[in-house]
């Protein structure tokens, strides 16, 4: 079972029933929970979506796309059913914050959802999670049978009148699912290829209804926000940037793990305090600050608050909060081979730049890695990746394009003196085969 | 051209998973979302999604097979040979790389004798080098079939193994 850290800067808010037993639902009551639903059921949809623009929440799987503002662009009317989607198909590298909220309260899931669909009129939520969570789904498979014996999911709950189903789904392998339009489509029993939009999900979703999608750190947050009241959970964040986040900080840090921190949290001390600073008396090298798309800081940059829009300008992203940290033994090139293998390999295929990009990135970085790189290479490599950048039908193009830029140009010394130090391959040999065969 | 929905006479899969799907299909407002989930429980069951398999949840489902096999090549768990008893998927993504996740893949490969995506002869054992399964935090991190192992070492991973060896001799 993974292992929960605890570091006494972090405000727990949403991770405040971990290791408690929470997963079960007695536990989960005698701890708070449903009295968040009860009092939405109370107040109202309309009472429910202010509570949440006051909250300043912003969409936890990476985007930042203010919550409160999704949820109002529902239309009230609509001939076709409504839904809730939760996306727990965590797969962005450097991002485990969703499996401990499946594994220690899942039943905060599971209110989130149902609150979202009070909000916006829907009568049925999905909570999809990533195929390789089958120990969370069998605990999130129970809360639901649980919250169905007790008749909080289904016809009349708490005799108001209010009917609500939830289902737990699962993938099958698959980082392009994480995307709302190809998450739909999986869960139409499809290729999780992308949608074009619009139109939007919150008109036109699953199964042809009006749609929110939110991630399944979003969703958990919800219960929480309806708790202590929008503003004061705001309070917790920045300007813009409400409440706190779950951290995960992994790779070269003395104490990784998922810290539980207010929005705008400085990204040093997150490292150097809350981690516990870098193991073996090694200097820092880079962070990538918010999952493998997200551009890299290097050592000099670290000093910034760790928010949507901090982040933003310094000229990277919060992403999923995925902190990866690397120090000054880590090889650039060698991360960056990594990182496009990835997206190469993740890419659905569906549209050109992403498809093409993404292998002709891994392509070149390959053989740039083995030995046999140019400094052309460097400027073409970058020249393509820019030129994915918003061409391609869902963010996975960019997600790919995004870090590999930010290597160039934040370490393209160190892909220079690779090519000093590799000098194994004298330039254009494989034209010289080619003539002599 | 769409084949018949109702009637599947002849189960390949065992009676309790067989009602499993006959409910699943009834949960969602469209019949095919229960496609990805059947299809997976079923490979579980049966050990790969197999022409036998495939023809069955495309006639659960009320869908041509060729539909299916679309989708079973998309998703990295579905596969449609067999893998060993205990499939070992070491994580070398970039959290895991950080912290010896490719060390881990070649510690493996060596301990087991076989190469990426191979089985071992005796059946018990293939090994897959795969992408982020969310266990970042705790790497370097390898799961078996669908248990996860973290914080490993190459002397953990040694015992990781001999516990499912010894667990394959006793079934």
């Amino acid at each position: 079972m993974p292992e929960l850290v605890s570091h006494p800067e972090e405000v727990k808010v949403i991770s405040r029933r971990w290791g408690q037993g929470a997963a079960d639902i007695d536990k989960y009551i005698e701890l708070g929970g449903y009295a968040a639903l009860r009092k939405c059921i109370e107040q109202g949809p309309e009472w429910v979506i202010n509570e949440m623009k006051t909250s300043g929440l912003r969409g936890r799987g990476g985007a930042g796309f203010p919550t409160g503002m999704k949820w109002s662009f529902v239309p009230k009317q609509s001939e076709k059913p409504k839904y809730v989607l939760v996306n727990g198909d965590e797969s962005e590298p450097g991002t485990c914050k969703d499996h401990l909220i499946f594994l220690h309260d899942p039943h905060s899931v599971i209110e989130g959802t149902m609150i979202a669909g009070l909000a916006i009129g829907a009568k049925v939520g999905f909570i999809y999670l990533r195929g390789e969570y089958r120990y969370l789904i069998e605990i999130m498979e129970r809360a639901l049978a649980q919250c169905y014996e007790r008749g909080i999911l289904g016809k009349n709950i708490f005799g108001t009148g209010f009917d609500f189903d939830a289902l737990s789904h699962t993938g099958a392998g698959a980082y392009e699912v994480g995307e709302e339009s190809a998450l739909m489509e999986s869960l139409e029993g499809k290729r999780g290829v992308p949608r074009i939009k619009p139109p939007f999900p919150a008109v036109v979703g699953l199964y042809g209804g009006p749609t929110v999608i939110n991630n399944a750190e979003t969703i958990a947050s919800v219960p929480f926000i309806i708790e202590m009241g929008g503003a004061a959970y705001a309070k917790l964040g920045t300007e813009r940037n409400g409440g706190t986040r779950l951290f995960g900080i992994s790779g070269k840090v003395n104490r990784p793990g998922v810290y539980e921190l207010p929005m705008g949290y400085n990204l040093k001390k997150m490292i150097y305090e809350v981690a516990g600073g870098i193991p073996n008396g090694k200097a820092l090298k880079a962070v990538v600050p918010g999952g493998a798309s997200c551009p890299i800081l290097r050592a000099d940059e670290i000093d910034v608050g760790m928010d949507f829009d901090q982040m933003g300008k310094a000229g990277t992203m919060l992403g999923s909060a995925g902190v990866v940290v690397l120090d000054e033994t880590v090889s650039i090139v060698e991360f960056a081979l990594r990182t496009i293998k990835f997206y190469q390999h993740e890419s659905c295929g569906w549209c050109i730049p992403c498809r093409e990009g993404t292998d002709w990135l891994k392509k070149t970085m390959t053989r740039f890695y083995e030995g046999y790189g140019t400094t052309k290479d460097i400027d073409n490599m970058r020249y393509l990746a820019e030129n994915m950048l918003g061409r391609t039908f869902c963010p996975l193009g960019d997600a790919a394009a995004m870090p590999m830029i930010g290597f160039f140009k934040k370490f393209r010394d160190e892909f220079e003196e690779y090519i000093r130090a590799n000098p194994s391959a004298p330039e254009s040999q494989a034209l010289v085969e080619l003539v002599g065969a | 051209m769409s084949p018949e929905m109702n009637s599947v006479p002849n189960t390949i899969f065992s009676p309790e998973l067989a009602a499993r799907f006959d409910k699943l299909v009834t949960l969602y407002p469209a019949r095919r979302s229960a496609l990805i989930p059947m299809l997976l429980y079923a490979q579980d069951e049966v050990g790969a999604v197999n022409d036998a398999v495939i023809a069955e949840i495309a006639q659960r489902i009320g869908i041509t097979e060729l539909d299916v096999r679309n989708v079973i090549s998309y998703y990295s768990l579905l596969h449609t040979k067999p893998h060993g008893k205990f499939h070992v998927q070491v994580c070398t993504n970039i959290s895991c790389m950080l912290r010896g996740g490719n060390e881990m893949l070649a510690h493996c490969k060596e301990k087991l004798g076989i190469g990426n995506k191979e089985t071992t002869p005796d059946g018990i054992f293939s090994l897959e080098e795969v992408e982020c399964i969310g266990a970042c935090c705790w790497a370097p991190a390898v799961q078996v079939n669908y248990d996860f192992h973290d914080n490993l070492t190459t002397e953990k991973m040694d015992a990781v193994l001999e516990n499912y060896r010894q667990k394959a001799g006793k079934s």
